[in-house]
C-alpha cells in the first residue's frame, strides 16, 4: 500500500499549524487593540472562512495565486515558482481555513484574561513583551492549546480547498481526504474504506487529545493541592 | 515628599474631578463603590489616561496634560496593590517576588528576595503557587513583591474586599505594621469607614468623582462639614434644615424645631447618629411612632416614625442596648430627645 497520502497529509497539516499558531496569537493580540468598528470589520473577514465553504474559499485562493493571477504571476515571473499544484499549495488552502479557529479561540482567551495582572506587571516596571509572553501567555494556555489543536484537525480534514489549490496528483499532491474521493469514483470501495478508517482513527486520537487537555486544569490543581 | 493629584477625566455620565495632596503618611480615599476611587488610583499608575491636570510624585511630574508629560506605568515608581492582588498564577510565590526585583543586579536579587520573604513571613511558602495560599499570605505576598521594587508611593485598592471577615481584622493589623516601615505617600482606597478610620491620618471624600477639601480622620468622624462624609462615616438618621440663627433650625423632615451648637450658615441639613438619640424626654424632644423593632447582636434597633411625614429621612434609626430596651416595656409610641452638641450641621454639596 501506497502510505504517501498520510505522509502527505500530516506534513501539510503541521506546517500549518505552526503557520497559524503564530499568525493567530499576533491577529487576536493585535486586532483586540483596535477600535470597535475597525475590529468588527477584521472579525468578520478573518472568520469568514471558517463558514464559506471551501471550494469558494479554495477559488478564491485561485484567483490570487494562480500562474496567471496577480501574486502567482508575480512570483513565478520574480522567482521561477509555481504557486498551485504543488504539495504544499495545500498549505495555503488549510492555513485559511484552520486559522478562524486559532483567532477565535485565542481571542476568547485573551479577553477572559484578568487585565490587573497585565497593569500589576507594568506597575512593577516590566516590559510590555515579558507581560505578554511571560503573564499573559502562560495564563491564557488552555486556549492556546485548545485553538491550536483544534486548528491542527481542521487543516488534517481540509478537502474542498486543497483540491482545487494542489489538486490529486498520486505520489505528489494526494492527501487522504483527496485519495477517498480518487478512490470511491473509481469504485475501489476497499482503498476507500481503509482510508476512511484510517481518518477516522487519526481524528479520533485528535480529539481524544482536546478532551485531555480540557480537562488537565482540575487534575493540575489538585496535584498541587496534594503536594501542599 | 509628597503627592499632588489634580486630574479631570470624563467618564460615561459623570466627571472625575479630583484635586488632592497626599503626605509621607497613610492617606485614605473613602467613597461609595463607583464613585471613581479606582479610576483615580489607575490615573496616577499611568493605567488610565485623565483627560487633563497633571500628577507630580516627589517633584517628579507623572502626567502633565499642559506639558504633555505622560510617563509609562513602568516608570513612575508606583506601587499598586489591587483588589484580588493580581498574583501571577503560573509563578511561585519566589518567582513573583522575584519578578519585582528585576531591576536589582542579578548578585542581589536572591539575597533581597530571602530577605522580603522572611519579613513578611512568608518562609515556608516560597515554592508554592497563589491559589495555595490564603487571602492574607496572598496580600502578603502582593505586598513584598511592590517593596521590593523600591515604589516612591503605595496605592491600596480596597486591601480587605477580598478577605473573610473573620480574616479582616488580623490583616488590617498586619498591613498597619508593613506600612508604618514605608517612607512616602500611601493611598488607601475605600468605602469602609472602619478600615479607613482604623489606617489613616488623614481622609479625603469622594463623591459621585468630586473630591473633597482633605480632613484628619478625627475631624471627618466628629464633625463632618458635609451630608457625603456624613453618609460615609456611617451616620444614619438625616433631616432637611431650614436655619432659623446661630442655635435654631426648623428640622422639615422630622417636624421639629431643632437646637444646635453653632450652626454655620452653609447648613441645609442636619445628622444625628444612631446610639445619640436618646429613649426619655429632653432637649429636641420629639414624639414618635416605634415602627419596627429588630434585635441586632449587641444592641436593639429601634425604626421611629417622627411627626415629620413621610418622607425616607423622616424614619429615624435608634439604637440602645438590650436591657435598656427591655426597661422601656414594649411602647406603641415613644418619647426622644437629643443633645443640642450630638447634632452635626452639614451642607448637601450637588
Amino acid at each position: 500500500m501506497d502510505w504517501f497520502p498520510l505522509w502527505n497529509s500530516l506534513r501539510i497539516a503541521a506546517i500549518a499549524t505552526v503557520v497559524i499558531f503564530f499568525l493567530g496569537i499576533l491577529a487576536a493580540h493585535w486586532i483586540a487593540k483596535l477600535p470597535r468598528v475597525l475590529k468588527g470589520i477584521l472579525d468578520v473577514v478573518l472568520t469568514l472562512p471558517m463558514v464559506l465553504p471551501p471550494t469558494v474559499v479554495g477559488y478564491l485562493l485561485i484567483l490570487l495565486l494562480g500562474p496567471k493571477r496577480p501574486i502567482g504571476a508575480f512570483i513565478l515571473n520574480t522567482f521561477g515558482i509555481k504557486l498551485v499544484m504543488t504539495w504544499w499549495s495545500a498549505i495555503f488552502a488549510t492555513v485559511v481555513v484552520g486559522f478562524p479557529l486559532m483567532y477565535r479561540t485565542v481571542r476568547g482567551a485573551f479577553e477572559a484574561f484578568d487585565k490587573d495582572l497585565a497593569y500589576a506587571g507594568r506597575t512593577l516596571g516590566l516590559s510590555n513583551s515579558y507581560v505578554f509572553w511571560h503573564i499573559q501567555m502562560p495564563a491564557c494556555r488552555q486556549g492556546i492549546v485548545a485553538g491550536t489543536v483544534l486548528a491542527f484537525a481542521r487543516a488534517l480534514g481540509e478537502y474542498g480547498a486543497t483540491s482545487m489549490i494542489a489538486g490529486y496528483t498520486p505520489g505528489r499532491t494526494a492527501t487522504i481526504a483527496t485519495t477517498v474521493y480518487q478512490y470511491w469514483r473509481t469504485d475501489n470501495d476497499a482503498m476507500a474504506l481503509r482510508w476512511t478508517l484510517i481518518n477516522i482513527a487519526i481524528s479520533a486520537v485528535v480529539l481524544l487529545a482536546v478532551n485531555l487537555l480540557e480537562r488537565n486544569p482540575k487534575k493540575t490543581s489538585k496535584r498541587r493541592k496534594g503536594a501542599a | 515628599m509628597s503627592l499632588t493629584v489634580q486630574i479631570k477625566k470624563q467618564l460615561g455620565k459623570f466627571m472625575l474631578d479630583v484635586d488632592f495632596q497626599a503626605e509621607d503618611e497613610v492617606t485614605g480615599l473613602l467613597g461609595a463603590s463607583g464613585c471613581g476611587k479606582s479610576m483615580t488610583l489607575k490615573c496616577i499608575a499611568g493605567i488610565e489616561k485623565p483627560d487633563e491636570g497633571r500628577i507630580v510624585l516627589n517633584g517628579r511630574t507623572l502626567f502633565d496634560s499642559e506639558k504633555k508629560i505622560n510617563l509609562s506605568p513602568q516608570k513612575r515608581r508606583v506601587g499598586y496593590l489591587f483588589q484580588q492582588y493580581a498574583l501571577f498564577p503560573n509563578m511561585t510565590v519566589e518567582k513573583n517576588i522575584a519578578v519585582g526585583a528585576h531591576a536589582m543586579p542579578k548578585g542581589q536579587r536572591a539575597a533581597a528576595v530571602a530577605e522580603s520573604i522572611s519579613a513578611m513571613r512568608l518562609e515556608g511558602l516560597e515554592k508554592k503557587f497563589p491559589a495555595q495560599l490564603s487571602g492574607g499570605q496572598q496580600q502578603r505576598t502582593a505586598l513584598a513583591r511592590i517593596l521590593i521594587s523600591k515604589p516612591e508611593v503605595l496605592l491600596l485598592d480596597e486591601p480587605f474586599s477580598a478577605l473573610d471577615d473573620y480574616l479582616k481584622w488580623q490583616v488590617e493589623m498586619e498591613l498597619a505594621d508593613t506600612l508604618k516601615g514605608f517612607d512616602g505617600p500611601t493611598l488607601f482606597v475605600s468605602h469602609s469607614r472602619d478600615e479607613v478610620f482604623h489606617l489613616c491620618r488623614s481622609v479625603c471624600v469622594l463623591s459621585n468623582g468630586k473630591s473633597e477639601a482633605m480632613q484628619s480622620a478625627d475631624e471627618l468622624f466628629r464633625a463632618p462639614e458635609t451630608l457625603s462624609a456624613c453618609l460615609l462615616s456611617g451616620c444614619k438618621n438625616f433631616t432637611r434644615i431650614k436655619r432659623l440663627d446661630k442655635t435654631h433650625a426648623k428640622a422639615l423632615d422630622w417636624g421639629i424645631d431643632l437646637e444646635g451648637v453653632d450652626i454655620p450658615e452653609s447648613a441645609n441639613c442636619a445628622g444625628i447618629r444612631a446610639h445619640f438619640i436618646r429613649p426619655q424626654p429632653g432637649p429636641n424632644q420629639m414624639e414618635c411612632r416605634v415602627e419596627r423593632v429588630i434585635h441586632d447582636l449587641f444592641s436593639t434597633v429601634i425604626m421611629l416614625k417622627t411627626p415629620g411625614g413621610d418622607s425616607d429621612w423622616s424614619l429615624l434609626r435608634m439604637e440602645v442596648s438590650h436591657q435598656r430596651w427591655a426597661a422601656l416595656g414594649e411602647p406603641e409610641t415613644l418619647t426622644v430627645s437629643m443633645e443640642p452638641a450630638d447634632i452635626m450641621f452639614l451642607r448637601e454639596t450637588d
